[in-house]
Formats: structure tokens, C-alpha cells, sequence
């Protein structure tokens, strides 16, 4: 027995290492890499050239062309974005939409998720298949249904006059609060289907037992549920928020035209005024903003699965 | 036994008219004989019947769902390679770099992760077009995969693969005849996850595209900036219908599956 499984040892171990490998470099090339072209491209300046940007790191020319490339480099991008106000704004208008976005997310998920998590056993599988359905069908679709709804002549506008709440129809679209709309409704799966997987693990014995000693319900909820849903709804504040402070489609389809998230301005920066050099500085400020979001999301992710392997191993 | 409080009963309620009414109005307007969204002008299926005829629309629906297709299955490989490797790999060095590069995809803005992927094509100069939005979507949706295959692996019960190591099974016919099979909802799931994230992506396909590779989001997009056409919402439905199908039917499966295993 020992010798056979020593005879296995071998190819099991480049076995693992393989699986470890491919999609290590899958994500290393495709991934990591372009992070580091984009961090470079960032220190570039906008050329009337293709690629269109200078320096160009041209290998053939050896330590000689190594060098002339690290002098073509300059900070100049960076200056421009923290001198021309029109990046500041549009960085400060992203992380307080997305602020204010998420927590109306969490407003309106929490109920929701806690509804579904008390709702009967065999009502709580339809449920979740109800919440998630929506997430399956296109991002864009359901934006651009937004705009179905909320143009002048929309739906939402001839119920206001019908019901006699507005005698002028109002402007919805190209509105800051189309967008928190768009945000909201795009993004409750994410926000709800988190706490609802804690609430819904959530030992029942523990609010029988509060209310066995007499704590009336809202304390019970405030004492006992909240603080144990918190994991779920840092999970759902932390999937919401950072994607929605980079989001694109919704404020370009939703919003007005004189205000932009930083994702409009990335876009224009790259599309429009085909600065590429602009637009990578404008990318790595944005991911320097979101980057600790990020590894406080990394790593309870990695907690979760810690955990979870150390309840199988027992 | 739970009882279901009025205030538990209306935000669920509430919750889901607000997810489902702009969907099911959608739907609605595409069968709106009339081209102004504001007005009613009875049922037709003219704007379908329309679509037919569109051969640029067509083109785009062929290529979307060749890219979906295609880097669905690739990142349902690699991203099942990635959770074995996190879940079973142990300790390796840069663990904390690898569990990085598969959870960040998920979160990070797309704008950012289109604007490296096509630096990084530029710099590869490769052309531009079918496939190096596949490349960027295999990336893109790997990650989501890994997620989904993990949260199985650590689901079940190791013992059954020990037992089948002990009794002289090798690795990886252990893998094929135990491990495979266990955890092959989560692969098929984790597939559809792909296929629809990729059908579904505007921002990372536009900056990766080029010529003659234009997705059906690069359109739709592209008429809708434009304003309300009625032959986008008949696509829309269409694309809502072929979705709600797929699943609901896998859903069913999976169910009747498990009520014959028990």
C-alpha cells in the first residue's frame, strides 16, 4: 500500500502543479499584465501615431533603448488630472452616487432578503429563483427598459397625469435620479441574495430563545439578527459599491450630459478623444480609490473559504 | 412554524414588482402596434417580422453567441482548474496572488478591465475582432466559474474520493469517475453563468472589438443611444424569452434529478 501510493506521488504532484499552472498564467497574461501595460501607458504621452502614444518600448535596442524609453516616461497625466477640475468632479460625483446608491441598496435589499429568508421553507427556493432570474437576463435590456418607462411621453409620466399627481410631465431621463434608479434596480440581486444566504442559515432557536426571556422582537431583531446578518451585508455593500463607483452604461443611458462618472470620462478619454495615455492615468486612479474595497472583498472571500474547509474537516 | 408577517409578505412583494415590472412592461411594448412608445396602437408582431429582415442584426446575434459559446467553455475549464487549485492545491506560494487575480475580476469596474485587455492586445499586436473578445470574456467570466465550483467543492464530502484513492483508483480517473460527476451541476450552472455574462457585456467587447466583430450589446447599444426603437425591444423579449428557457428548464432538471436520487 505504501509503496503504491509512493508510486503515485510523482504524477500526482505535477498533476496538481498543472492544475495550479494553467490558470495561474491564463490569469497572469491576461489579467496581471495588462494592469502593468496600462500602469506604463499611464506614464506615456498621446501620440499622432499608431499605438498613439510615445515612448514605445522597442526590445531591439537593447540598454540603449531601455534607457531612452524610462526618460520618455513623465507624470505629466497625473498633473493633468489633479489640475483640470473636470476629473476631481467626476471622481467625487462616482464615490458619492456610489455611496448613496448602496446605501439605498441596502435599504430596500435588506427587507427584501429578510422576507425571503422567513417566508416558508418551500416558498424560499421559488423565491431566490425569482430574485436571481432578473440577473440572467441582459444588463443593457433592463436599463434600456428604464428608458421605455421613464421618457417624457414614458409610462411612468402618463401614470403621474392620470393619477393627477403632476399637471406638467416632468423630465425623468438624463436625471441624477434616473440613474440611482438604474443603479438600484440593476444591481438588488446583489445586494439582496448575500444577506438573504446568512439570514437564511440563521439558527431560528436563537430568536425563540430571545423571545423566551422576554425581549420583545425589534430588540431581537436589532440584538441578535443584524449583528449576525453583518457578514452577508458587508458582502452585498462591498459587491455593489465598487463595481457602481466604475459604472458606465447606466449613468451614459440614464444620466444628463453635463455631469459624468468617472467611467463616462474614461470612456470619452478613450473613445472620443482617443488620449490613450489620459484615459490609462484616469484607470489607475480609479483602481488606486477602489483598491482597498477590493482586498477587504479578497479577503473575506478567502476567509469564507478557509472556513468552509476547516467545517468539512471535522 | 413561521408565520408570514404582513410587513414580510409586502416588501417581498414589493421587491419583486420592482425587479419584474420594467421586464414585463418591456415585453409588453414589443408587441405595440404603434412606432411611438407613448402611444397604444393595438397588438402586432410587425417589429418581429421586422427583425427577420435585419441581416446586420442577425449577423450580430450569430457572432454574440459564437463568443458566448466559445469562452463560456473555456472559462468553465479554466475557471473549474482555478477552484480545484484554491479548494484542493494547498499551500503554494503566491496562493494570496492567485485567489487575488480570480475573486478581482468580479468586482472590478468593467471600463478598467476593457482598457488593459486591449492595451494588452495592442501591445501583442494581435487584430482585433472575434477573437480577442473572446479572450477578454474567457477572463472576464473564469472567475465567476471558480466561484460556483468552489462553493460545490467545499461542499461535499471528501471521504468519498479518499475511499476511491485507498481502494488504488489514480488521481485522475478519480477525478473523471468521483470528483466529475459530483460536481458537475456547479459546472453546468457555472457554464450559463459564462454564456449569459458574455452575451451580455457591452463595455469590455467595445473597447476589445474590431472590425466586422460587432456583439449584439455593440448595437443594441448603439441604436439605443439613439432613442426608443420598437424592433430593440422585440430582440429584448426575444433574448428575455430564450433566457427565462434556459433557466427554468435547467432548473427543472436539476430538481426532477434530485427528487430521483433521493
Amino acid at each position: 500500500m505504501t509503496v503504491a501510493r509512493n508510486s503515485r506521488k510523482t504524477p500526482n504532484a505535477r498533476g496538481r502543479r498543472l492544475v495550479i499552472l494553467v490558470p495561474y498564467v491564463w490569469l497572469a497574461v491576461f489579467f496581471l499584465v495588462p494592469f502593468l501595460i496600462v500602469l506604463k501607458i499611464s506614464l506615456s504621452q498621446t501620440a499622432i501615431a499608431q499605438p498613439p502614444y510615445t515612448p514605445v518600448l522597442d526590445l531591439a535596442g537593447g540598454m540603449a533603448g531601455l534607457r531612452e524609453f524610462i526618460d520618455g516616461l513623465s507624470l505629466g497625466n497625473y498633473v493633468l488630472l489633479a489640475s483640470d477640475p473636470i476629473y476631481l468632479i467626476s471622481y467625487a460625483r462616482s464615490v458619492s452616487i456610489a455611496v448613496l446608491s448602496t446605501a439605498l441598496l441596502l435599504l430596500i435589499g435588506y427587507p427584501l432578503a429578510y422576507g425571503m429568508a422567513r417566508a416558508p421553507r418551500s416558498w424560499q427556493a421559488i423565491l431566490f429563483m425569482l430574485v436571481v432570474l432578473p440577473f440572467w437576463t441582459s444588463f443593457l435590456i433592463r436599463i434600456y427598459a428604464w428608458v421605455n418607462i421613464l421618457q417624457r411621453d414614458g409610462l411612468f409620466n402618463q401614470m403621474l397625469l392620470a393619477l393627477r399627481i403632476v399637471d406638467e410631465p416632468p423630465a425623468w431621463l438624463a436625471t441624477d435620479t434616473a440613474i440611482y434608479i438604474g443603479i438600484v434596480y440593476s444591481y438588488l440581486p446583489f445586494m439582496a441574495l448575500p444577506i438573504y444566504a446568512t439570514l437564511e442559515k440563521l439558527p431560528e432557536s436563537l430568536l425563540e430563545a430571545a423571545a423566551d426571556l422576554g425581549c420583545p422582537r425589534w430588540m431581537a431583531f436589532w440584538l441578535v439578527t443584524l449583528p449576525l446578518s453583518l457578514p452577508g451585508v458587508i458582502a452585498g455593500c462591498l459587491l455593489c459599491f465598487i463595481p457602481i463607483v466604475g459604472e458606465f452604461v447606466i449613468p451614459d443611458l440614464l444620466g444628463g450630459s453635463e455631469a459624468m462618472m468617472i467611467g463616462q470620462t474614461l470612456w470619452v478619454e478613450f473613445f472620443s478623444n482617443r488620449d490613450w495615455p489620459a484615459a490609462s492615468a484616469v484607470a489607475v486612479v480609479l483602481l488606486g480609490l477602489l483598491v482597498v474595497p477590493i482586498v477587504i472583498y479578497q479577503h473575506r472571500q478567502m476567509r469564507q473559504l478557509e472556513g468552509g474547509r476547516l467545517e468539512g474537516d471535522h | 412554524m413561521r408565520k408570514a408577517s404582513w410587513f414580510n409578505v409586502v416588501s417581498v412583494a414589493l421587491g419583486l414588482a420592482f425587479l419584474y415590472l420594467p421586464i414585463v412592461i418591456l415585453v409588453i411594448y414589443s408587441f405595440n402596434a404603434s412606432r411611438l412608445v407613448g402611444i397604444w396602437g393595438g397588438w402586432s408582431t410587425r417589429w418581429y417580422a421586422a427583425l427577420v429582415n435585419d441581416q446586420g442584426m442577425l449577423d450580430s446575434a450569430r457572432i454574440s453567441l459564437s463568443i458566448a459559446a466559445l469562452s463560456a467553455t473555456a472559462a468553465t475549464v479554466l475557471g473549474t482548474l482555478g477552484a480545484i487549485a484554491l479548494v484542493r492545491g494547498g499551500a503554494f506560494r503566491t496562493r494570496m496572488l492567485f485567489s487575488g487575480m480570480i475573486y478581482a475580476p468580479l468586482v472590478m469596474p468593467e471600463v478598467i478591465t476593457g482598457l488593459s485587455l486591449l492595451l494588452l492586445f495592442v501591445a501583442l499586436d494581435v487584430d482585433r475582432g472575434f477573437w480577442t473578445i473572446a479572450v477578454a470574456h474567457t477572463t472576464l467570466t473564469m472567475g465567476f466559474v471558480a466561484v460556483v465550483v468552489q462553493a460545490r467543492l467545499l461542499d461535499f464530502d471528501t471521504g468519498l474520493e479518499e475511499a476511491a484513492m485507498d481502494l488504488g483508483c489514480p488521481p485522475l480517473r478519480t477525478f473523471f469517475t468521483v470528483t466529475l460527476p459530483l460536481i458537475a451541476p456547479a459546472i453546468v450552472s457555472g457554464w450559463m453563468l459564462a454564456f449569459t455574462l458574455s452575451l451580455d457585456d457591452l463595455v469590455i467587447a467595445s473597447f476589445t472589438t474590431g472590425p466586422g466583430a460587432t456583439t449584439l450589446p455593440i448595437r443594441i447599444y448603439s441604436e439605443v443611444r439613439l432613442g426608443v426603437k420598437p424592433e430593440i425591444n422585440a430582440v429584448c423579449t426575444i433574448m428575455i424569452g430564450l433566457v427565462a428557457v434556459a433557466v427554468v428548464g435547467a432548473s427543472l432538471l436539476a430538481k426532477r434529478r434530485m427528487a430521483s436520487s433521493e
